[in-house]
């Protein structure tokens, strides 16, 4: 629970975002200092971290403390697992996904970014752009998160020095660029000291931008959804055969994409059957108008076979079915991912068996080059892959769609997620697809 | 050096915004017809309290207008308010709903379980719950949990598999991608979902105002007997106290969770109203389990240790 005591209840947006940074980067730092700043911390919470602290023989109360919350974190005073953290100010309700800054967890970075609209990669202003601030900024590129955040921590360690900060901030976002990140912004901070991170720095008067907290405040969170394409996948049929509602058919569903309204024509996928939206459900209230990513039902004038699985669009703006599917996939399991394998695809609300025809290339993401065929994908790789699906799928390319663009491999045998997959090119930048022997890279 | 930062207050200016209120609200549907569409004998796990009470308003919502496809699961520790009992049977009663209910009291009468020396029967909710699931055969298992809560249950999946034995291994989860929630399972197993997540205590509060929803008067400010234990406010009453050196006293409280009467405290308070609840939750410098729950004091790792045994 986290509130400050000025906060009005008055309708605030919500905004997901992820933090990562290399192990002694003092992410821990960051995040407790942006919990702690914002007055998020409850006094019982910074208690126990105090009482931990000191069990452990430390001085000063140890910020990490608030995040790691499982035993075996604590014990080797490293973080594991992607963690949740809740906090707000007056102006916004933040989730942050806290994931890991280890390479060999690179699957739970790639877990953070995929619900994040924003990315915090940390640098230490003493080491500048590493490999693990590459790969960073390949995972958000790849995951397509829409806003990067460079912070230039420890800025103390360095004199407080524009010509530091400036020189990274160049490094980073000409990398980031060349990968197709849309927008970076680069703030130089002290986590320790806390220069930036929710106040100002009273030493670094050079800086003119915003805050880290302040940033986070007024990204948008939401996007113009005029031009996109509409998307519902349906999950549900709701049909009460009550005697109220003896007639109501509604298709249920999240919009994934874009805007419906009613006296829309509308195309079912895969079965291409027409209809038009007679009327929007928002849950209980009818409407004219819903988007994404309301949760919605859908009646249609038509009493046409419709049921979980199937995916309505506009007619007219029907991404393509296929039984092929191309994508880059982060693989996740311990076990490895080989060709041939035989595996389910869960893309929205749809489940299909497939195989792995082929795994063209795998990807070092230190250095963006592309190694061909390596017959199996292991923990924490990137790769491209075939699949063949045993039902059309009417899959979007993930760049036009972080929702229809995306599935999950699954082992059919004990459900084990496999393989977190995005369909279609995976860079923004063709140029960032190029192999290692590009120049532009100094390693 | 430039940045191409713009700063737009872009929110208010966009017509597809949604409030946070409404951003949960909609990721908390679409879990609830996930489970829906993917198992077949999902159960909502159902106490009496906010949370709960939260969560099947949220349930109404996602089919609405037919019914819930879910029945409700209590596990009664016998030690129970006797405002959320009456509560929780006139909501099943005017939800037309299925109510199966796990007491702890049955089990102890029947020698399987023991009293604790403490006299808090929270821990020994685990075996009634996990061996309801097992009897009714249940895959799915929703629960009012919230990341915000506490340090594991921030590591929590939104679908949280357990084995044959309900238990949690917190680091053999599954990755949670995109929307994506993977619930297969083998038989015998099941998932736990946690459609409340993403919300914090003022969240749930803030919604039960939107929404007008009715809770038990226990939750408002009210003269109650209450004797301190360990630094909190305790109900007198049949279940094992106070003791001879607690002396009962009438006070002006009010509860901040409902578990049951052994370990749930209440705080001093004069709020009676939903207004004056969330004014004083949103000033409050105590997180909701660190001033109202004597379970979770118990170690440091108490509530991992809980969730790896099979609680929710």
């Amino acid at each position: 629970m986290s509130t400050t005591a000025a906060e009005p209840l008055s309708a605030t947006t919500l905004l997901r975002f992820a933090t990562a940074g290399s192990v002694d980067d003092g992410k821990s730092t960051l995040v407790g200092r942006l919990l702690h700043d914002s007055k998020s911390v409850l006094v019982d919470q910074l208690e126990a971290v105090e009482h931990a602290s000191r069990s452990r023989g430390q001085e000063a109360p140890d910020l990490a403390l608030l995040t790691d919350g499982l035993r075996a974190e604590r014990e080797q005073g490293i973080t594991i697992d992607v963690a949740y953290r809740y906090f707000a100010t007056p102006r916004r309700r933040f989730i942050l996904a806290d994931t890991p800054g280890h390479v060999q967890y690179t699957r739970n970075m790639v877990t953070g970014a995929s619900t994040a609209e924003l990315t915090v990669i940390l640098v230490d202003a003493r080491n500048g752009v590493v490999e693990q601030t590459r790969r960073h900024a390949a995972i958000a590129a790849l995951l397509r998160v829409p806003h990067v955040v460079l912070a230039v921590n420890k800025m103390d360690l360095v004199g407080y020095e524009e010509a530091v900060f400036a020189r990274i901030a160049e490094d980073f976002t000409a990398y980031a660029t060349e990968l197709g990140v849309p927008e970076v912004t680069a703030i130089p901070i002290s986590a320790l000291a806390g220069d930036n991170v929710v106040e100002p720095s009273a030493t670094m008067d050079w800086y003119g931008g915003p805050t880290v907290l302040e940033h986070l405040e007024t990204v948008p969170a939401s996007h113009d959804l005029t031009g996109c394409h509409a998307r519902l996948p349906v999950q549900y049929v709701i049909r009460p055969q009550t005697p109220e509602h003896p007639d109501y058919r509604g298709y249920a569903g999240q919009i994934a994409a874009g805007t419906f309204r009613v006296g829309q024509e509308i195309t079912v996928l895969p079965s291409g059957r027409t209809s038009r939206i007679s009327g929007i459900d928002l849950l209980g209230e009818p409407v004219d108008v819903a988007w994404t990513p309301q949760s919605v039902t859908l009646l249609l004038e038509d009493d046409i076979d419709v049921s979980r699985g199937d995916l309505v669009v506009p007619t007219g703006d029907a991404p393509a079915t296929s039984q092929d599917v191309e994508a880059t996939v982060c693989h996740v399991a311990d076990r490895p991912l080989t060709v041939g394998q035989r595996v389910l695809l869960k893309h929205t609300t749809r489940t299909v068996k497939a195989i792995v025809k082929e795994i063209p290339s795998r990807l070092t993401l230190d250095d963006l080059s592309q190694h061909p065929e390596p017959g199996r994908l292991v923990a924490n790789d990137i790769g491209t892959v075939r699949v063949r699906t045993a039902e059309p799928l009417a899959l979007d390319a993930y760049a036009d769609s972080r929702r229809t663009g995306s599935f999950l491999l699954i082992d059919p045998a004990d459900g084990t997620t496999l393989a977190a997959g995005m369909a279609g090119e995976s860079f923004a930048s063709e140029k960032a697809t190029v192999t290692a022997d590009d120049d532009g890279w100094d390693f | 050096m430039t940045t191409t930062v713009t700063h737009v207050h872009g929110d208010t200016h966009s017509p597809f915004a949604l409030s946070h209120l409404d951003s949960l609200e909609s990721e908390a549907v679409h879990i609830f017809r996930e489970v829906a569409g993917e198992f077949e004998r999902p159960v909502v796990l159902f106490s009496g309290g906010k949370d709960s009470i939260v969560m099947l308003h949220l349930a109404l919502k996602a089919f609405w207008p037919a019914p819930v496809p879910f029945s409700l699961l209590h596990v009664d520790t016998g030690h129970n308010f006797p405002e959320v009992i009456e509560y929780r049977d006139r909501t099943v009663e005017k939800h037309g709903l299925r109510l199966h209910v796990a007491s702890v009291q049955d089990y102890i009468d029947r020698g399987v379980l023991r009293e604790r020396p403490d006299g808090t029967r929270n821990p020994l909710q685990t075996v009634p719950l996990t061996e309801a699931i097992q009897q009714h055969r249940f895959d799915a298992v929703f629960g009012g949990g919230r990341r915000d809560e506490e340090k594991a249950r921030a590591k929590e999946r939104v679908f949280s598999l357990r084995d044959e034995f309900s238990q949690w291994d917190p680091r053999r989860q599954r990755p949670e991608l995109w929307q994506l929630y993977n619930g297969r399972h083998a038989p015998g197993e099941h998932v736990r979902v946690f459609p409340l997540s993403n919300w914090t205590e003022l969240d749930v509060w803030q919604y039960i105002e939107r929404e007008g929803i009715e809770l038990p008067e226990i939750y408002f400010a009210h003269e109650r007997e209450v004797f301190s234990r360990s630094g909190m406010w305790l109900t007198a009453g049949e279940w094992g106290g106070p003791k001879e050196s607690e002396p009962v006293e009438k006070r002006m409280i009010r509860y901040r969770t409902v578990g049951d009467m052994s370990c749930t405290g209440a705080v001093d308070s004069d709020a009676t109203t939903l207004q004056a609840v969330i004014a004083e939750i949103t000033a409050s410098r105590l997180t909701e389990r660190g001033a109202t729950r004597a379970d979770d004091k118990l170690s440091e790792a108490a509530m991992e240790d809980r969730k790896r045994e099979g609680y929710f």
